[in-house]
């Protein structure tokens, strides 16, 4: 049994201890915007926040995670895909198939929360998950929008 | 359902749509097909959403919402919102008001096939459909103007349509589309000869940069893909199928699994693969690795890929190749040319490696097959599923989702879809969900075929180009997909990019005495559509040998091509849109040098300027890359923006990274760690500069990326001094 606060709600789940946070989010507690990619830590399409950091949910046994811990899943982001990256996203119309886009959303949103303003070496650094479809082109430009629109938002 | 039944008992008024349909409705090049079926199979089922139908392609709410019907699959391609626009355009309605709705194949067979080829390939979503979508959406808008006509008793001349209202400016009269669909719908559809389609010049919804109409659920995690699904009563299954392609399952050690938490049951999945049925799939999974499993490998595992490239090499010089090209006498131009060029490159087999892992799920009563799947080719879904239980087609369901990645790996083959099948009918009436692991992705691929390429030219005292003699030799899709294709190795397909004849694949340059053979070399591996198909690699082996032939001749790289291909104009304006966006010719900064590449497919003709830098440790960068391209019409300028810069992004991890090996018969790079994906840092600025002709209907999705590795590998050469043969570069040392 474990205790999870995931977006805001605390939740106990009833599995074994090694199975990752990615599928306990997917399959225990229903919530499947965070998607399986590789299971290796290498793609981030399962990208979450634990505790306001991005992670890589598919390799974090769920006897990591303590009940303190907050995690936030893309559907936890914003009541109404309001979040400046959110709207970034659909400025510039971001995505194709699309797949990839929760863990790509939820890397950039945190790359924000440390650098409000990010250089494109920054971006470079953070935005390591991987798009088949190729859509980096655009994450990059959603991300300085996005930074921008933060920007403004601080300032009304 | 009321709108259903009135569908199945009034079918012959559709019949001048189904006519167009039918026209339009090819196979799609690249996805091997089930035999198409018999229409009139079952009940005739209208997919309605709460409206009227006035034709096929439109239904019509009250509020004036306009449902336009999709066919084609949406994997990413933008092709939903494409379509949508080219319906909307000749409608008039209110693109504000638009929603799509997605067409299942049975409804599909059950009207006789009224929306014509669900297929989704080869990059004709939109070319391949463009001209009935259209006449739908202008037959739909017609009879709305002959409903408010006859409602006013006014001559239909005289009326005006604008955003989905209906005007008679001399009365002062207005209504709007929600108000007429239904006296719409039960008018005779005009003659189809009488539609007469606008002219692109005068569109206003297509041929627009309009934003995508699927984007708000990719954003909050609420779009469900067929992996996402959740069903009452569901279980959950991992499969593992004999890691040598070919193998067969021997036996597997069930006790050893059946206490573990969740598991219900291992099945046989046929004759080559095994699954484990748990509670959920995490469980499934852990049970599945737990497994003791016994293969019997078969008479492949001794293959590897030294073994296959053996087989590869001797194609390059065997005799009895078939002959795609033959003309003049190249061999003896190039014999008694003043100047030989020769070289041999070599490209690897690649998985296609989509974001979503291949995923189905099934549901199977004795006597019904229903499939909940991500499927570039929903016909051959409900065949395969269909098959796979035993059942007849009208037995058979399908309930598309739109695909997390497809680029080939999706069409017609659907073996997770009879793998799902199979699964589920040992558990009667219980859905069940099968999804591959990363690992079974990258293991069980339909690969893009490996390839070698021997090339020679001869060069006259002037640098001219006299002789050019192309040997093939490599694997064919069609021997593995559909072999009357390639029979006797009589594969036209395999020398995409070559070819004479004029508007899918034309080869533009003209040489007087020239040789383009295929030597086919299969392996066991099983082989398939990729991206691009045969043209990224035959991009590849034609632009980089005639950059080897340009600077052999002491010629400029863009020159030297113009002067080859006087006789194609397409071809030749769209390597100059990108030579000059590209600024050919121009000063760069210091250590950063420029490559161009022309090549064409699918319809469309591609030309790109790479610009990259080595750094003194050998790191490649490639800084900006221009694309032109000439799709005939552009429906949607950002989304073949979107494509290219995706076209770009795929074809340079494929130049950098992408290899799949092969090692005692199975394949060696099983995830992200050993099979590398391009990442964002390695993305180049990407430029796209569509020059669209307005004479023809080309493809999208895949023709730039048959000039990006080309482009770069030409920039690399500028760069090094030294041809780049074999690909990938993460195996070429540059310092």
């Amino acid at each position: 049994m474990a205790k999870l606060n995931i977006n805001g709600k605390v939740r106990d789940v009833e599995v074994e201890a090694g199975t990752p946070l990615l599928w306990v989010i997917r399959e225990q507690v229903g919530l499947t915007g965070t998607k399986y990619g590789c299971g290796v830590a290498q793609c981030g399409a399962c990208s979450v926040h634990i505790n306001g950091e991005v992670k890589r949910s598919c390799s974090i046994p769920i006897s990591e995670i303590k009940p303190a811990d907050r995690i936030v899943t893309i559907e936890g982001l914003s009541a109404d895909s309001s979040h400046p990256v959110q709207r970034a996203w659909a400025a510039l119309d971001v995505p194709q198939c699309g797949y990839c886009q929760s863990g790509q959303i939820m890397a950039a949103t945190a790359l924000l929360k440390k650098k409000p303003k990010p250089t494109d070496a920054d971006i470079d650094e953070a935005m390591t998950n991987i798009c088949r479809c190729g859509t980096y082109q655009r994450i990059r430009e959603a991300v300085h929008h996005a930074a921008g629109l933060a920007k403004r938002k601080a300032q009304a | 359902m009321k709108k259903s039944q009135k569908a199945a008992t009034n079918l012959s008024r559709r019949k001048f749509i189904v006519g167009t349909a039918a026209a339009g409705g090819g196979l799609a090049l690249g996805f091997n097909l089930p035999a198409l079926i018999d229409a009139g199979i079952g009940e005739a089922q209208a997919q309605t959403a709460a409206g009227t139908e006035v034709n096929a392609w439109v239904v019509v709410k009250p509020d004036s919402t306009c449902v336009i019907r999709i066919a084609r699959s949406e994997m990413g391609q933008g092709t939903l919102t494409g379509l949508a626009q080219l319906v909307a355009e000749e409608l008039e309605c209110d693109w504000k008001k638009v929603a799509t709705e997605t067409i299942e194949p049975g409804a599909n067979i059950a009207r006789k096939r009224v929306w014509g080829d669900t297929a989704t390939g080869g990059s004709r979503g939109i070319r391949g459909s463009q001209d009935y979508v259209r006449r739908g959406g202008a037959a739909a808008r017609m009879m709305m103007l002959q409903a408010a006509a006859e409602r006013w008793k006014v001559p239909v001349g005289e009326l005006t349509v604008f955003n989905g209202a209906v005007t008679h400016a001399a009365s002062g009269r207005s209504t709007s589309y929600g108000r007429l669909a239904s006296a719409a719908a039960k008018l005779t559809p005009p003659d189809p000869k009488s539609i007469k389609l606008k002219d692109p010049k005068e569109w206003k919804i297509a041929g627009k940069p309009i934003k995508r109409l699927d984007t708000a659920a990719k954003l909050n995690g609420s779009k469900i893909y067929a992996i996402d699904l959740k069903l009452p009563g569901m279980l959950h299954a991992a499969v593992k199928a004999s890691p040598v392609h070919g193998g067969k399952l021997a036996s597997y050690d069930e006790a050893k699994v059946s206490g573990m938490p969740g598991v219900r049951r291992v099945v046989k999945v046929n004759d080559g693969a095994v699954a484990v049925v748990a509670d959920t799939w995490w469980r499934a999974k852990t049970a599945l690795d737990a497994l003791p499993i016994v293969w019997d490998e078969g008479t492949a595992a001794i293959q590897s890929s030294a073994t296959i490239a053996e087989r590869l090499k001797e194609g390059l010089t065997a005799t009895g190749a078939y002959a795609g090209r033959n003309e003049g006498d190249a061999l003896k131009a190039i014999e008694g040319a003043a100047k030989k060029v020769e070289a041999v490159y070599s490209t690897p087999f690649l998985s296609h490696a989509t974001m979503e892992p291949m995923n189905c799920t099934a549901k199977v009563t004795a006597d019904k097959v229903e499939v909940w799947v991500a499927t570039q080719n929903a016909d051959a879904s409900l065949a395969a599923a269909t098959e796979e239980a035993g059942l007849k087609l009208d037995q058979g369901e399908v309930h598309r989702h739109d695909l997390g990645g497809g680029f080939g790996r999706r069409g017609g083959t659907q073996d997770y879809t009879r793998q799902a099948v199979a699964i589920a009918k040992q558990f009667p009436g219980v859905p069940v969900k099968l999804i591959w692991s990363r690992e079974e992705d990258q293991a069980h691929d339909f690969y893009r075929p490996i390839s070698q390429c021997k090339l020679a030219a001869g060069l006259d005292e002037s640098g001219k180009l006299v002789g050019l003699h192309v040997r093939l030799s490599g694997q064919s899709i069609n021997a593995w997909l559909n072999p009357p294709a390639a029979k006797g190795g009589n594969d036209e397909r395999q020398l995409q990019g070559w070819w004479k004849a004029p508007g899918d694949a034309q080869l533009g340059y003209t040489v007087p005495n020239l040789l383009i053979e295929y030597a086919m070399r299969n392996t066991h591996v099983p082989v398939g559509p990729w991206r691009g198909v045969n043209t990224n690699q035959n991009g590849v082996y034609m632009e980089c040998f005639i950059e080897e032939v340009a600077r052999a001749a002491g010629k400029d790289s863009l020159e030297f091509r113009r002067a080859l291909m006087g006789s194609h104009p397409k071809h030749l304006a769209v390597l100059n849109a990108a030579a000059e966006k590209g600024n050919w010719g121009k000063p760069l900064p210091s250590g950063v040098h420029r490559g161009i590449a022309q090549f064409m497919g699918y319809g469309s003709y591609s030309a790109a300027v790479a610009e990259v830098s080595v750094s003194g440790r050998g790191e490649l960068k490639v800084h900006r890359m221009v694309l032109a391209l000439d799709c005939g019409h552009a429906v949607n300028p950002d989304q073949i923006a979107a494509q290219v810069e995706g076209s770009v992004a795929y074809g340079l991890s494929a130049t950098f990274y992408g290899e799949c090996t092969v090692e005692k018969g199975r394949m060696v790079e099983l995830n992200f760690h050993n099979y590398p994906i391009l990442r964002l840092a390695e993305m180049p600025h990407v430029e796209t500069v569509i020059v669209p002709s307005y004479d023809f209907w080309g493809g999208v999705g895949e023709p730039t990326i048959c000039v990006v590795a080309p482009a770069v590998l030409n920039a690399l050469f500028a760069a090094t001094g030294k041809p780049v043969r074999s690909l990938p570069l993460k195996n070429v040392k540059l310092a």
